[in-house]
Formats: structure tokens, sequence, C-alpha cells
């Protein structure tokens, strides 16, 4: 058995080991061949085992002790022997306020209806960033994507909100959309028109203000992604089809969008990843709103779990955030990623 | 900002996308996507301009008028939180955490990543997809928890519980950007340097941290950045005392301090902003491509 295989590209290891095992004696830095096993083994360990000892430790561990503590009442303080195990009670207190009926109501009203106001937000972040972020980042990506002065300056500008932390668009929009600031200046000014709760805490509107700054932050990203995609499309292609008499949009319909579509796709996947898990943006804008007007799965996970010290409950809430993360993920590959892969493996 | 090229010799990807010196045709489509450029740079820089400029206002001028500029010009708010050495600590907590979860990161991710692209063992498919599977549970999802297992190791309060479990969170996306870049380095490299003595460790630290460099440094951007802007764990880690606070949540703070001076507000923010643009316009080319790289891998 070799040490060290040849890692082909696009062969399977099964295919590589059968290959190695059928060569020649391979050229080996060591002369015994146990000794040689013995530490290759010792290397790996080392190699290797940090690593697996963080991620078990720090990753693994809490993603099991939320689904273990999830099933217990318990507050976070006592020690986790003494509290009390309750089945799936917090799933049910979260979804329809629970089968005690003692409790329900208490819970329908403080838990379970912030619990789906918070889901139908991040729902709502979900399909604006489709049916508004995804089209306007494509248009402005499909126009950008020719020779224009300043071109590197003006992609450069675009992308730098990525980098700057959600903490600090938050605060600086805070800022911005103040009742006494500036964007109620312009929109008195201006005739533009302002939620009339205010522009974070009209219970409709306040939503979008989030999603704005959401947008705002984000959509950079989006576009610069495109463009780099973009650029990968062949010149010729273009070319031919302008020559045949296609119009400007027409050469982006039929050959750019279709031809970035893996871009897009991937995108779509991590901005919906990204809207289901939202927290520190919305944390900062008021803590996901004074009563709650913009609140998110994460930020409701948060007041409940720590500040309201109802760990069980929370490790719940985060518990089925996860799975609605994972439902959508695993779906989002097989109905629509699974193609560009398969796409994939035929170009390798 | 002119349209000069600069030639580049690591990045395939830029490489497409700059512009050639000259040739604009000068049709609808440019003067659109100048106009659509303009308008794209003013949304982007108008707030951040918006939030610089207005630290060197007081509170007076703010309210008589939000969208004027200072006059005069003060640059008390500036001063005063330079002066005040607040700042800086958290500035030197933000860094440091960075650069310890960062070294972290490209350390264990790479030396995982190596037996993992070029040894042939059993069970290594498996360790992969255990590294796999970490990219689907974030931080958020374990954050309860995890701050239960920092409290048990005595880590609250300490910049070592912020290093360690952002180390762990971010080997995932390290050991699947770094595995197939170290299964590209050709085997004959490998065969070459034992016939010249060198064992596989010495392979390892001879030739793949050197080759590997360009991958090292793309994960590392990457997590340079997660780790800077990270708020959700140092906001249940660092309770207390500002000074052990990182940037991020020390804004938070000062904002919850000084709730009735929102210009101050503004000057702390504008500065804490720009350790980012700063890393942002070295760094800008290697977070594309590893974006990019993340997206299309």
């Amino acid at each position: 058995m070799t040490a060290l295989e040849a890692s082909g590209s696009g062969e399977g290891p099964v295919a590589a080991a059968k290959a190695a095992g059928a060569g020649p004696k391979p050229l080996s830095p060591y002369s015994s061949h146990r000794r040689d096993t013995a530490r290759k083994w010792i290397e790996i360990l080392v190699f290797v085992g940090p690593a697996v000892a963080l991620f078990l430790t720090f990753v693994i561990y809490p993603v099991a002790s939320a689904a273990r503590f999830s099933l217990y009442k318990w507050n976070g303080i006592k020690q986790f022997s003494e509290a009390e195990f309750i089945g799936f009670e917090n799933y049910a207190r979260a979804l329809w306020g629970g089968n005690d009926p003692a409790t329900k109501d208490a819970f329908m009203s403080s838990y379970t209806e912030p619990f789906w106001t918070a889901v139908g937000h991040n729902m709502l972040i979900v399909v604006l960033s489709m049916a508004i972020q995804l089209p306007l980042a494509l248009l402005v990506a499909l126009t950008l994507n020719r020779k224009f002065p300043m071109r590197n300056g003006v992609r450069l500008i675009i992308f730098a909100p990525y980098v700057l932390s959600e903490v600090i668009a938050g605060i600086m929009w805070l800022i911005i959309f103040d009742p006494n600031g500036i964007a109620t200046q312009l929109s008195e000014a201006t005739g533009f028109p302002k939620p009339a709760g205010g522009w974070f805490e009209d219970t409709t509107w306040g939503i979008w203000t989030v999603f704005f700054i959401v947008t705002w932050k984000y959509l950079g990203l989006a576009i610069i992604l495109f463009l780099a995609g973009l650029s990968g499309v062949p010149q010729e292609l273009q070319e031919a089809a302008s020559i045949d008499g296609a119009s400007w949009w027409q050469v982006q319909r039929r050959i750019n969008i279709p031809l970035i579509g893996p871009t897009i796709r991937i995108w779509a996947f991590l901005s919906i990843i990204g809207s289901i898990q939202l927290f520190d943006m919305v944390w900062v804008l008021n803590r996901g709103g004074t009563v709650g007007q913009y609140s998110t799965i994460a930020t409701f996970m948060m007041q409940v779990g720590y500040f309201r010290k109802d760990v069980g409950f929370g490790s719940a809430v985060a518990v089925i955030m996860f799975a609605l993360s994972f439902v959508v993920a695993i779906a989002y590959m097989l109905l629509i990623l699974r193609k560009d892969n398969s796409d994939n493996k035929v170009e390798a | 900002m002119t349209i000069t090229e600069t030639p580049t010799e690591t990045a395939p990807v830029r490489d497409r996308v700059r512009a050639p010196k000259r040739g604009f045709q000068w049709d609808g489509g440019t003067i659109l996507a100048i106009v659509i450029g303009f308008a794209g740079v003013v949304l982007t820089l108008g707030p951040i301009l918006y939030l610089i400029i207005g630290g060197f206002r007081n509170q007076q001028q703010l309210s008589a008028d939000p969208a004027g500029l200072p006059s005069p010009w003060l640059f008390d708010n500036y001063v005063g939180i330079l002066s005040d050495g607040l700042f800086w600590r958290q500035l030197i907590n933000s860094t440091l955490v960075a650069f310890g979860t960062t070294a972290g990161v490209v350390l264990f991710g790479t030396m995982a990543a190596y037996p993992l692209a070029r040894y042939s063992f059993r069970g290594r498919e498996a360790i992969y997809v255990l590294f796999t599977t970490g990219l689907m549970f974030p931080l958020t999802v374990a954050i309860l928890p995890l701050y239960q297992l920092l409290k048990s190791l005595d880590l609250i309060g300490s910049l070592w519980g912020l290093v360690v479990p952002q180390i762990a969170f971010a080997l995932p996306i390290t050991v699947i950007i770094m595995r197939p870049f170290l299964q590209a380095l050709p085997k004959e490299l490998e065969e070459a340097s034992f016939v010249d003595g060198l064992t596989r460790v010495g392979f390892f630290y001879h030739m793949v941290l050197p080759l590997a460099r360009p991958g090292m440094v793309t994960v590392g951007v990457l997590a340079f950045i997660g780790s800077w802007n990270a708020y959700l764990l140092p906001l249940l880690l660092l309770t207390g005392d500002p000074k052990g606070m990182t940037l991020p949540l020390g804004i938070t703070t000062f904002q919850g301090q000084h709730a009735a001076d929102i210009t101050a507000i503004m000057a702390y923010t504008s500065l804490s902003m720009i350790p980012a643009l700063i890393f942002f316009l070295f760094m800008e080319r290697r977070i594309v491509d590893g974006l990019t790289g993340a997206v299309k891998g």
C-alpha cells in the first residue's frame, strides 16, 4: 500500500486506491514497511488531530448540545442535571403554543406569536432578496460589463460595503433613519413618502427599511460575483450574436444570463441561507424593533435563550432555524443545483 | 482612480476583469454604464461620507440641520476619541483576535488538509465529510450551548474564548478550499523530493507550505474579515469592561452610553471603519478571488 497517493483529478478515492495497489512498488522515504505505516499514522494524527479536536469540541459538541437542551426546561444558571426533561414541549410551544392547556395561552401570546412573526420576517427577506436584489444586481452587472472610464474604481467602491461589518452598517443607517435625522428631512423636502409609524417603528414598513439596509450592504457582493461570472463568458459569442443582428437585451437574455446561471444560483443559495440566519444587523437596529417589528428567528432566539434565560426554549428555536436552513439547502441542491453539478462534471 | 492597467501575475480571474487601457465605444451603453456606475458610487459612498463628516459637527449643528455641512468644522469628537485610549484598546483587541484567528485557521486548516489531500488512509473521506457538514452549522445555531461550554472552561471575558471557537467555525471552509489546492500539486514533485531525502513532513514544510501560499492567503483573508466583523460571540463573551471589547461590540456599547450625542457615535463608527477599509484597499483582489473561488468551488 502506498503511503501517498496520486490525487488524480476526477478520480474517486476507490479508483485511486485500486490504481495505487496495483501499481509498481512506489518510491518511499522509508525502508521498513511496518515502521512506515506506524509513522504514517502518527503523522496523520499530528496533522489532522488539532483541527478535528477543535472542530468536535467547539462546533459539533455545541450543536449536539443544542439538540439536547431543547428537550429540557432549563434556565442555563442551575446545573443542567437539575433541569426538567419535557420532551418536545419546547418545540410545541414555539409552533402552536404547547400541549399543556394551563400554559398554552401564555405561550401563545409571549412565545408562539413572536416566533411565527420572526419566521415571517425571515421569509419576507428571502422573497424580497430574490424579487428585488437579484434582478437589480443582475441589471447593474450586465450594464457595467463593458469598458467605461474609471471602471475599476467604480467596482471597488460598489463592493466596499461588503467588508464593513453589519454593526457599522447598522449604526450608520440607524443614525440616518433617526426620527429627527437626514432621511426624515429629505423625505419632507422631496415629498418622498415616509412610513407613518417611523422608519423602523412602523409595523408594516419597518422590515422594508431593514431590507433596504441589508441590500445596501450586500448588493455590491452580488454585482461583483455576477461581473466575475460575466468575465468568463467568451467575447466571441456576444460579438457573433451582435453581428447576426441580436439586440443588447437579446444578447443578455440568450447568452450572458444563461451562461452565468451557475453563479446566480449559488449566490441565491448563499443569500437564502444568510437571510434565514440574519442576526448582527437586526440586533444592532434596536434588537429587532421595539416590539419586534422586524425580529428574525436568530434575534428571537437570543431574546428568549439569553436575555430571558430560557435556554431550553431558545435551543429549540435554534434547532428549528437549523432544520429550516437544512431543508431549504437540501431542497435547493436537489432541485436547482444538481444540474450545475452534473454540468461541472462534464466540464472537468 | 484612472483606468491604468496594473500588470498582475497571480490573479487570473481579475486579469480578465480588468479593462484594457483604451477602446471605449462612446455609444449609449457606455453612457448608461457611466450613469449606473456613478449612481452606485453615490449610493455607496454617500452614507459613509455623511457619517464621517457628521463626526466633525456637534449635536446642536446636527439637530438644527441634519443634512447640513459642519459650520464650523469641529475636531472635538475625533480628538476626544483618539486621545481617550478606549478606542485604541478595542482596536488592539480586535487586531489580536483577528490575527490569532487567522493564524490558527491557516495553520490548523492547512495541516489538516495535507493528509486529507495527499495521504491514503482508512477514514480519510469520513473526516473530510465531517468537515463539510460543518458548513451547515452556523455559529447562531450553536451559540447558546457554546456560551455554556465557554463558561465552564472559564473563558468568559477572555479574548481566547473568542479566538478558539472562531478558528473551529472557520475550519470547514478552509479545509474545503485547501484540499483541492494541495491535491493539485504534481506527484512528480513529491517523488523528486523523496529521492532527495525529504520525509513527508519535510515535504510539507519545504514544498507544500511555500507552494500553497496563494490558497493560504485566500482562506486567511476570509477568516480575518469574519473575525474582524464578528459580533454575536463577543456580545455574549465580552460583557462588562469596555476595555476588554472588540471594536464592533465597542461601537454598540459606545452608542448605548452616548445615546444623546449622535455626532460622537458618528465619529466613533467612522474611526472604526478605517482599518477595514485600508485592509480592503490592499486585499480587494484577494477577497474577490476568495469569494469567487468559494462560490465556484
